[in-house]
């Protein structure tokens, strides 16, 4: 049996990824899926610790974040469409009317 | 276990805000009208959107004196959740109030914005009461989402549009962290629930890193810096009477969360993160007023002054004792009074023209006295209680904060946040100095006639602020004896 360590080490590398993903990505869609990113690998941290605890708390979380992630992905893309309406663009370089 | 062993009355006001919400959806979907009687139909859900929040507000107001704990330790109703609940109450029916007229203007979507905003009012409720991470999480997400919706709701206007995808990167940013802080801690501990968690925290690096997680995600929410980039284009690029509303329930939907989490679910004694606290509390404070400073828009102003405000409601979770409690619950509701005030005084100088950054900037209000005396009187007493200034009720919140955080040993923050009541002094002043003492150009604008429903607002906000301000002693010892019934 693979240890849990394993799992966590996989899942806080991915989750790292996911955040300096949402640091240097420019592109909105491709910041977004990287937010994704980051929620599935506390998916992957739940699922392990609830096999190591013998408990289904982490599965049941893990299912309710994957529905609130698909609510995201919902409200998200209707956003970004409502910008690209406006400038033709996903790029959050350009999407820069209010600063300062 | 079966559905009626449940006490579905701890939830009763809740289960309100909930059914008020799909009813004033279902009338999208239910026949069709014309434009002119689109209006008729949105000042109706608006009268219906305040019968749920009145009836809401009742039924907290009768529990006021019974704490209650159930679905299995999921929720718990108490005075702090019930404090909570009549401040977003409150805000909800004030942004009611001010959408009234306003969203007329760029929508006619209006079953689906009510219907958000109680949505909103309900995640927040429900977060104020969660005593377990899986509830946290929904209903944070619950608030989250409605509101990411509500500020690109005048989606013809790319400010909002734009604002609206800052604060949902940022917020679904933030999310991921809090999920994950929770994950740890339920790797830690094996449950989910707080009280659990205190027990059975290992102390060591889970436990560290799952609550240091949680905390950067609640001050996401409640924009303390260094995690503030989002607030001041969200809350300027918002219609006004969003801002308004989330400005204030936000914030305190998640002070009041971050407490329960931190005086429930940890077992380290409270000094350990009162530091951290009493850095964010610093931190936000001084950069949202400094940051104030040299703003044009009052609506940005209002913004940063409102990250500001977080700071100080932060020293009562700093000094967390009953009367730091006390102090940040009588702040809540000042806040609530004087800073949707603002918002709605400044809704009536935003310029009309959608297509430039619509906004209330400080040259719309110049002269204002002269023109629209009474307008210009109540915005000026809004910037005073805001910058704190007696006899008015944000004068006495920042005294019991400050008052608390001396008692508790935090004399230093006490005494930045006297500073930072200065400066910030400055730029509420310019406001007023704007309005009262230069002449009137062709820039000063106001939308007229203002609207029945801003006024019913404006005078209910400052009717709030001289109020709280004058029965300050009262309203602060009876808070007091329902937070003192609250375990300790």
């Amino acid at each position: 049996m693979v240890p849990i360590t394993y799992y966590l080490i996989l899942s806080a590398v991915i989750f790292t990824i996911g955040a300096v993903g949402v640091l240097v990505r420019r592109n909105a869609i491709m910041i977004f899926m990287c937010i994704e990113l980051m929620l599935n690998s506390v998916n992957l941290t739940l699922v392990a610790f609830a096999n190591q605890w013998g408990n289904l708390n982490g599965q049941i979380f893990a299912f309710i974040i994957m529905a609130v992630a698909a609510v995201e992905v919902a409200v998200g893309l209707a956003i970004v469409m409502a910008i690209v309406r406006h400038k033709d663009t996903t790029n959050v370089d350009e999407i820069h009317l209010l600063k300062w | 276990m079966n559905l009626s062993s449940l006490n579905w009355n701890s939830l009763l006001p809740e289960l309100v805000i909930v059914a008020t919400s799909l009813i004033v959806l279902i009338t999208a979907v239910v026949g069709k009208v014309s434009r002119v009687d689109r209006i008729a139909r949105g000042h109706a859900l608006a009268v219906v959107t305040l019968i749920g929040l009145l009836i809401a507000a009742g039924l907290t107001i009768m529990q006021l004196s019974q704490p209650a704990s159930d679905f299995m330790g999921m929720v718990q109703s108490d005075a702090l959740s019930h404090y909570l609940n009549l401040v977003i109450l409150l805000a909800a029916a004030l942004a009611v109030l001010l959408a009234w007229d306003y969203l007329g203007r760029f929508t006619y979507s209006f079953s689906e914005f009510y219907s958000l905003l109680l949505l909103a009012v309900a995640g927040m409720m429900f977060l104020g009461k969660s005593t377990e991470l899986i509830t946290l999480f929904v209903s944070l997400e619950i608030l989250s989402i409605s509101l990411y919706i509500l500020t690109g709701f005048n989606r013809h206007q790319l400010a909002s549009a734009e604002a609206s995808l800052k604060y949902f990167l940022l917020g679904a940013f933030a999310s991921g962290f809090i999920v994950y802080g929770a994950a740890l801690l339920y790797g830690d501990t094996g449950s989910t629930w707080f009280s659990d968690i205190a027990a059975n925290a290992s102390g060591g690096f889970l436990t560290l890193a799952g609550f240091a997680l949680l905390l950067v995600g609640f001050a996401f929410k409640i924009a303390a810096v260094p995690f503030h980039m989002w607030t001041p284009d969200a809350y300027q690029g918002a219609p006004t009477p969003v801002t308004a509303f989330m400005s204030v329930g936000t914030k305190a939907a998640a002070l009041v969360a971050l407490f329960r989490v931190l005086q429930s679910a940890v077992s380290a004694p409270y000094e350990t993160w009162a530091w951290a606290l009493a850095i964010l509390s610093l931190l936000t404070m001084t950069v949202g007023n400094v940051a104030a400073l040299r703003q044009t828009s009052i609506k940005r102003l209002l913004a940063y002054s409102s990250i500001a405000q977080a700071g100080y409601m932060l020293i009562g979770l700093v000094a967390g004792t009953v009367l730091g409690l006390q102090a940040m619950l009588f702040y809540l509701f000042a806040y609530a009074f004087m800073n949707i005030g603002a918002f709605a005084c400044a809704s009536l100088l935003e310029s009309d023209d959608w297509s430039e950054l619509q906004d209330a900037s400080m040259a719309n209000a110049r002269g204002l006295f002269s023109r629209q005396p009474l307008l210009a009187t109540a915005l000026a007493i809004f910037m005073f209680s805001l910058a704190g200034i007696p006899p008015l009720a944000g004068f006495f919140g920042k005294l019991y904060l400050f008052d608390a955080a001396i008692d508790a040993g935090w004399l230093w923050l006490a005494l930045v946040a006297v500073i930072n009541s200065v400066i910030s002094a400055y730029y509420y002043m310019r406001v007023v100095v704007v309005m009262f003492m230069e002449a009137p150009d062709e820039s000063t604008r106001v939308r007229l006639p203002i609207p029945d429903s801003a006024i019913l607002a404006i005078v209910i906000a400052v009717l709030g602020a001289l109020l709280l301000g004058i029965l300050a002693g009262p309203s602060f010892a009876s808070l007091g004896q329902a937070v003192v019934a609250w375990r300790f």
